[in-house]
This record gives C-alpha cells, structure tokens and sequence, in this order.
C-alpha cells in the first residue's frame, strides 16, 4: 500500500506540526508514508473566490505529483471537499468549454484515492483506537466540509473517544459555520468575526482546554481570535492529539 | 428608511453596520434559531423526506426545461376557464399591465395577498405614483408597510421587528391609513393581531380589486395555487370583483399530482407546519362565486437569462419557502436588508445577481456574502446547491473585472505561479518563518488588515513542513 500525504499549503506553510504529527500517527499505525515534494495547493481559495481556470494548472499538478500512490492522505476537510466535489466541476466545465478531457482525467485519476485523514483511519485502517494519550478536556466543531460536504459523521467523535485521559465535552451549536470561510474572512470581515465570536463564545462556555478540529484554515481563524482575547483556550487540529503519546506527549 | 433598496451600498458596508446593531441580533437570532429548530423536528417526522426532496427537484427540473411548452398550455387553460393572460417581459411591463388594470375598474384602492413577484417589481411603489393606493394584508406586510420599512425575510418580511417595536408602529402609523390602534394597546400578541383584524377587515369589505401573486400554477387546468396562514390571502382573493395575479413563469408546475409533492415540502420547510392553514385554489372565473375578472400577469423578469445559465438555472427550482434563510449564518447576523432585495438570504444572494445582473456594487457583492457552510444546501426542499450558484457567479463577477477584483485577480495569478513552483513557495516559507520575530499583531494593505482587526495571525512555525520533511525522513 503506497501512501502518500497531502500536506496542504496551510500546513506546509503555517501549521508544520499538524503535518508532523499526521507522519507520526500514520507510521506509528504501521502505515509508511510519502512525502511527494511537488504538491503545492488544491487551489480551493482561487476556485472559490471565482478564479476556476487559474485552479486549473494545480488541479494537473495534485494529479501529477500523486500518480501511483494507492492512497493521498491529507489532514484537511476542506481540501478534501475541494478536491471531491469541484475537480469534477473543472473537468466538466473544461471539456464543454471544448478544452479537452485532460482536467477531468485528472479528477477522475485522483478523486477516488484521496482520503481525509479520518476517514484514512476509520474507514480503510479500521481503527479508532490509536493508543494516544492527551489528559485534557477537549471540545471538538466538525467544520462545514467535515460535516456536510463530506459527512464525516462520528468518525472524529470516536477517535477522539478513543483517547486516553481526554475529556470530551459538547461544543453547543457544533453544526454552525465558525465565518472563515476562506476569502470570506477578509471579504466580510465583520459577519465572519461575528460568527466567529459566537463559536468562541460557545467553545468558551464548554470549559475545555482545547478546541480541537480537523481543518487548520477554521483554527486558525478561531485560533486568532482566542489568541487576540487571550483566552484560557486553544485550537489544536486533531492529528495532533491523534499523534499523542504516553511516550512522547504533545509539546 | 425608505421603502425600496435602489442604491443600496455593498453587502459588507451593509452589514458591518448590521452585526452592530444589538437588538437586530437578537430579533433576528431568537427568530431564526426557534424557526430553523421546529423545521428540523417537521422534516425528521417524514420518513420519506429525501425522496419528497429528490421528486420536487425532479418535477421543477423538468418543468424548467419545458418551460414553454407548460407556460402555453397553462395559458390555454386559464383563458378557456375565463381569465386573462398577460405577459410581461419586465417590471416595467408589468407594472403598466396593472396599473392600467385597476384603471380600467376605476378603482383607486386595491388589497393585497402576500406576493414576493409584486415585491420584485416594485408594483406598490408604481401605483401610488399613479395615484392607486395598495394596501399589504399579510400582517408581517402590514408592519413593514406601515413602518415605512423594507422587507427582510421572504416569509416573514418583519423577523426584524420585536413586539415592542410592532406596537409602537401600529399606535403611530395605523391612523394614517384607516381605523387606528386601541389607544392602550400593549405588545401582546393577542392584541397586536386583534388590532391588525378591525384594522384589515375594513379594507377587505371595501375593496374591489384585489393584487395576487401565487406558489403554483397549475399548467393542465390553469388552477392558481396561494398557500398561507392566515386567511387574509382568501380574503383578497374571493371578496374583491377583480383579481389580478402576478407571477414568476417558473411558478408553473405540468400538474395536480405534482402539488402532491410541494403541498407537503413547502410548509414543513417554511414555518415547520405539517400543513398550512389556508391553500386557496383557483381556476379562472366562476359566476357567482369569487372575483368576476381574473387577470394573470406572467412575469419573466430576467428569469429567462437565469435559465440559459447550465449551473444557475437551478435557483428557479425555488419555492420560496425560507429555510435556506431561517439556518444561515451570514443572515442571521447581516439581517435581510443588508441583502439590498427582496431576495434576502442564500436564495437571495443566487436568485437576485442572476435576475438583476451584477453590474451594480450590490448585486456584485451578492455572490460573496456567504461562507459557503452548505447548511442551505442541506435544508432546501428542491435541493438546489445554493454554493455551487455562487462559486458559479463569484467567477462570473471575478470575470468582469470592476472594484477590488482587477488587483484580486493579478494578485490571483501570482499565488497561481508560485503555487505551480514549490521551490519558489519554499523559498517564501522560508523567508516568513525567518522573519517571523518581526511580525507584527496588526497589519496594513489589502486582506491583512481585515484579517487582523479581529484575529492574531497565526504564530509562524521555524521551518516550513518540507524541510521538516527533507530533514527527517529522506
């Protein structure tokens, strides 16, 4: 089984150790992974900002960069979602446009093997024990992507109940969108703080240590705000406390 | 605040005066919350809810792609139970085809059942100037008539008022256009619905012509189709001598069976009712039963070019039953005006670009308005995919160029460059993580300014993940 991760440029960038710790939970689940050097992005924030043909150089690179791996791992919902739902839009949209099949043999050729990293452990490792260790109390919000466009459902419910000495505690209002957004964030800037402060409001109210997701672009944004107020709370993408150890606790 | 939303500014500026306003956030969020929860209770009863769904895309789908051929043989139909069709290209037509309607009966008053196509067009507006007074009988309609105030919600157009606010309207403003509030009126329900009752009642004993829209038209018998809850719409509609109703062309549905489908979809998702309480049919004229003249105005109104659009088409599916609204984010916090139509909401912000073009800075900024958190999606009875709309029209906007997009789109390009030359972008994550000590909490410039108003930027890392990578693993 020839794995390979998809990083993301936000983690690559921005969130190095999320990407770490996905490398760590992965090998130490048995599972060795590849690090192909030429991805990049998925192009998510073009495409949805209204640039599709300037997305379409990456969506050939993605496909380029992990041909012949059986599996592409990546710590993020919404790349995922971006590379399930809109690289068949771009291929599609490109071959009515009489600008050939290419795009869309890309998106078929990589759709089918990319995985969210949840869904890599749940659904084709089979596991949600995976001996971690995090003695904190820990609220969790699912992200828009997670929950609806991929519907990640219980799976990181259940890996996160699996941990030992974590406290799992309710986030209220959990299915509602945190404002990020991508462009969103900086386009509407004052709804998507609104939004935010409310989703603060509500992780601050659960009392938890953490608040934890699977999408670094919504953390970081709910990040920034908690860090801005400095509140008794931070946001901790779930690789992190999924990689986790008796041996080698988070840092 | 005047009554009509030309020359409204952009979404943003819209709103950022919205999320400040304290008691419109509440109005809004106690209102929205409390629908949005009994609608999720309505829908889990029906356990046949994703096929009602799936058959309600599939009727609209395929109407839509025979939209001529349905819009004729309802004509037919109308016109052979004794109507009138009319056919409108535009607001303007229509408008006209109205008001020299209600001319023609010689009348200079008319009563009005709750219609969003009359909202679109402006219809009120254009009969005061032509001297015919119109009088909104919904109650919701009544408080923003009377409140000289806009609509911001298509079903409930005054989500944004409280029951304070609503009596301290009714108390000042009632008199002006007929019988006045109770001098001790207070903000119970009870006694703001009594007061709309004599209030409206007058009106509907009076009135001889009478101003429809409709949900349905029915093509293979010309039947019309209001749904309500609360009579008012059946009093317009069968007490007046004159009826006239106009509509959107993707109203039409082939036929009876279809509104099997609908009839059960549109109140559950609208206000969470199994049924509603009053479904008015009607079919032309009929002697001595109910108006005496029966006009239908087919309104198009920029429908058409929505349906020459592949992806955008699917927002004529639209039933106008609010759930998209009731569970958004954006709106609940932007509130229904910010939207600059009578299309509020994630409907609003596909349906209206699509109606009215994207050449002002409103109808521009409509595609941007949204998060693209999918809970629209998820909740719309006719499935459409309120996102993929307006990741569609974000393009088409981005296409034309205009305010803030020609930067955007240079600046586009070159994160595609650097995107598709990882050793270039390598060479950046270095170079910020070098410099990270120098960053500051605020910054300047385009993106970074807004981005750090509210939030920290994140703390940047030593490295960048691939030289962790190349220094520990190969």
């Amino acid at each position: 089984m020839r794995v390979a991760l998809f990083a993301t440029c936000v983690n690559d960038a921005l969130h190095p150790s999320t990407a770490v710790a996905t490398v760590r939970l992965l090998e130490r689940l048995g599972v060795a992974v590849d690090f192909p050097a030429a991805q990049t992005c998925c192009g998510q924030p073009q495409f949805n900002t209204g640039y599709r043909r300037e997305t379409e150089p990456l969506v050939h690179r993605m496909a380029r960069a992990f041909e012949g791996y059986d599996h592409v791992v990546t710590p993020s919902g919404s790349c995922v979602a971006m590379i399930r739902d809109n690289y068949p839009r771009i291929g599609s949209k490109a071959r009515a446009e009489g600008r050939g099949d290419t795009l869309a043999q890309a998106s078929d050729s990589l759709v089918p093997r990319t995985y969210e990293l949840t869904e890599f452990l749940v659904d084709v490792l089979g596991v949600t024990d995976v001996g971690a260790y995090f003695p904190h109390k820990v609220t969790y919000h699912p992200s828009c992507h997670g929950l609806r466009m991929l519907g990640l459902g219980e799976r990181p419910r259940r890996l996160l109940e699996a941990v030992k000495g974590l406290e799992l505690v309710e986030l209220p209002g959990a299915e509602e969108c945190c404002g990020f957004g991508g462009t969103f964030a900086v386009k509407n800037p004052d709804v998507s703080t609104a939004m935010g402060a409310d989703k603060i409001h509500h992780s601050l109210s659960t009392g938890a240590e953490v608040l934890c997701g699977a999408d670094n672009s919504c953390l970081m944004h709910l990040g920034g705000m908690l860090r801005r107020q400095d509140a008794p709370q931070r946001a901790l993408h779930l690789a992190e406390i999924l990689a986790s150890t008796e041996e080698e606790p988070f840092a | 605040m005047s009554g009509t939303f030309i020359g409204m500014p952009a979404f943003p500026k819209a709103a950022h005066e919205a999320v400040r306003d304290t008691t419109l956030r509440a109005n809004l969020r106690h209102a929205t919350h409390t629908i949005r929860d009994k609608r999720a209770v309505a829908v889990a009863e029906l356990a046949d809810w994703a096929e009602l769904r799936e058959a309600g895309k599939q009727i609209k789908t395929e109407t839509l792609h025979s939209l001529d051929t349905y819009l004729v043989q309802l004509e037919e139909a109308v016109t052979a139970a004794g109507g009138t069709v009319h056919w409108a290209a535009d607001a303007a037509e229509a408008n006209q085809i109205v008001t020299d309607l209600v001319k023609a009966t010689g009348e200079s008053e008319v009563v009005k059942v709750k219609s969003m196509a009359t909202q679109e067009i402006g219809l009120n507006e254009h009969l005061e100037a032509e001297g015919i007074r119109a009088y909104e009988t919904d109650l919701a309609e009544l408080i923003v008539q009377l409140g000289e105030d806009r609509p911001s919600h298509i079903l409930v157009p005054a989500i944004h008022r409280n029951r304070g606010e609503i009596r301290d309207i009714f108390t000042s403003e009632m008199g002006k256009w007929g019988r006045e509030a109770p001098d001790d009126l207070t903000d119970s329900p009870v006694e703001l619905a009594e007061a709309a009752r004599l209030h409206l009642r007058e009106k509907f004993l009076r009135a001889k012509v009478g101003i429809s829209g409709a949900n349905f038209m029915v093509a293979e018998t010309g039947t019309l189709v209001v749904v309500e809850s609360e009579g008012n719409g059946r009093m317009c509609l069968t007490l007046p001598e004159t009826l006239i109703s106009v509509v959107g062309i993707e109203k039409v549905v082939p036929t009876w069976r279809d509104l099997e489908v609908f009839l059960q979809t549109l109140p559950r998702s609208s206000t969470a009712e199994r049924m509603n309480p009053y479904t008015s049919t009607w079919t032309g004229t009929t002697d001595g039963d109910g108006p005496s003249a029966f006009h239908l105005v087919l309104l198009d109104n920029g429908r058409t070019d929505a349906l020459a659009d592949e992806v955008g088409r699917q927002a004529l599916r639209c039933i106008r039953c609010s759930a998209c609204l009731n569970v958004c984010p954006v709106y609940e916090r932007a509130g229904g005006h910010a939207y600059g139509s009578v299309y509020p909401g994630p409907i609003g912000a596909i349906l209206t670009p699509q109606l009215r073009g994207t050449t002002s800075e409103v109808d521009a900024s409509l595609p941007y308005a949204s998060s693209l958190c999918g809970a629209c999606y998820d909740v719309c009875p006719v499935a459409i995919d309120i996102p993929e709309v307006l990741v569609h029209l974000r393009e088409k906007v981005a296409g034309q160029g205009g305010k803030g997009h020609r930067l955007e789109k240079v600046a586009m390009k070159a994160a595609g460059w650097v995107l598709d030359h990882p050793g270039v972008l390598a060479a950046g994550e270095r170079a910020a993580s070098k410099t990270r000590a120098l960053h500051p909490r605020k910054l300047p410039g385009p993106g970074a300014r807004q981005w750090t108003e509210s939030r920290d930027l994140p703390e940047l890392p030593a490295e960048p993940f691939r030289d962790w990578w190349k220094k520990n693993r190969t």
